[in-house]
C-alpha cells in the first residue's frame, strides 16, 4: 500500500527549520557582538 | 575601498549599517515567506511542498556566497596583508554555515515527498555536505590560530582552497547524475513560473540583507574582542 504523506507538514517543518535557525543566528551573533564592545568598552576604562 | 579597510572608518558605517540590514532583511523575509506560504498556489508536480523553494534556494546560493566571500576576503589579505580582510573572511563563516546547514536540512525535507527518499549520495547533495565540513572546519582553523598566536595566513590560505569546492557545487547537476533538479536560473533565464519567481527574489534579498548584516555584527565582535584584547595586554605591560 502507497505511503500516504500529509506535505503541510514538510513544509512546516521546512520553515521552522529556516526561520527558526535564522532567528536563532540573528540573536546569537547580535547578543555576542554587544558583549564583545561592551567588554572593549570597560576595558578602555579601566 | 581601502579607505573603509581602516578599522574606525569601518566601525562608524558598520555602527549604522547593522541594525538596518538586519531589520531590512527580516521584514523582507518575513513579508517573502508570508506570500510563500499564503499567496502562491500548489504545483502541479511537487505540489505544498514548492513552498520551501523560498527558504532552500535562498539558503543555497548564501551558504554558497558565503564560502565565496571568505575566499576573496582571503585573496585580499593574502596580497595586501590587511587584517580587517581575515576578520570579514571569519564573519562570514558562521553566517554560512547556518544557511548550508539550513539548505542541507530543508533539502532533506523536501527530498522525501517528492524524491521518496532524505538523502542520495550524488554529486550536488554531497559536495553541499562537504562545504559544511569545510566551514566547520575553517572556523576550528581560525579560532585556532588566533588563539595559539599562528599567523593569520594559514585559515587565509584554507580559505581559498576550499573554494574549489563552489563550481563542482554549482556543475555537479550537469556533470553527474542526480535526483537533484538541473539549475532553474542561469544568467538571465529562468525556468521557474512568475507566479514563484517573485516571493524568490524577495526572499533572497531579504536573506542577503540578513546574511550581510550578521557579517558586519560578527566583525564588530571580533574587532572588538582583539581590541580589548590588545587594550589589556598594553595595560598590564605598563604595569610590570
Amino acid at each position: 500500500m502507497r505511503e500516504a504523506l500529509d506535505q503541510w507538514l514538510f513544509v512546516y517543518a521546512a520553515y521552522t527549520i529556516g526561520v527558526g535557525g535564522t532567528l536563532l543566528m540573528i540573536a546569537w551573533s547580535w547578543i555576542a557582538m554587544k558583549r564583545a564592545e561592551t567588554r572593549r568598552e570597560k576595558a578602555r576604562k579601566r | 575601498m581601502h579607505g573603509f579597510a581602516n578599522p574606525k572608518r569601518f566601525l562608524a558605517l558598520a555602527s549604522w549599517l547593522t541594525p538596518l540590514l538586519l531589520a531590512g532583511g527580516l521584514v523582507l523575509t518575513a513579508a517573502a515567506l508570508f506570500w510563500g506560504f499564503t499567496q502562491v498556489p500548489p504545483d502541479r508536480l511537487m505540489g505544498e511542498t514548492v513552498r520551501i523553494l523560498f527558504i532552500h534556494v535562498p539558503t543555497a546560493w548564501l551558504g554558497m556566497g558565503g564560502w565565496t566571500a571568505i575566499a576573496v576576503s582571503s585573496l585580499v589579505f593574502l596580497v595586501w596583508r590587511h587584517p580587517l580582510a581575515a576578520i570579514a573572511a571569519r564573519g562570514a563563516a558562521m553566517p554560512g554555515l547556518v544557511f548550508a546547514l539550513i539548505c542541507l536540512a530543508t533539502g532533506s525535507i523536501w527530498g522525501r515527498p517528492t524524491w521518496g527518499t532524505w538523502w542520495v549520495w550524488d554529486g550536488r547533495l554531497t559536495s553541499m555536505l562537504v562545504l559544511a565540513f569545510l566551514y566547520i572546519a575553517y572556523i576550528a582553523l581560525a579560532q585556532a590560530a588566533e588563539r595559539e598566536g599562528v599567523s593569520a595566513r594559514i585559515p587565509a590560505i584554507f580559505g581559498l582552497l576550499g573554494a574549489i569546492n563552489i563550481p563542482i557545487i554549482n556543475r555537479s547537476v550537469v556533470w553527474w547524475n542526480s535526483l537533484h533538479q538541473p539549475p532553474s536560473i542561469t544568467m538571465g533565464k529562468s525556468a521557474i513560473d512568475d507566479i514563484f519567481l517573485g516571493p524568490l527574489l524577495v526572499a533572497v534579498i531579504g536573506f542577503s540583507l540578513i546574511f550581510g548584516g550578521v557579517v558586519l555584527a560578527r566583525m564588530r565582535a571580533l574587532l572588538a574582542d582583539i581590541q580589548a584584547e590588545a587594550r589589556l595586554r598594553r595595560r598590564a605591560m605598563e604595569a610590570d
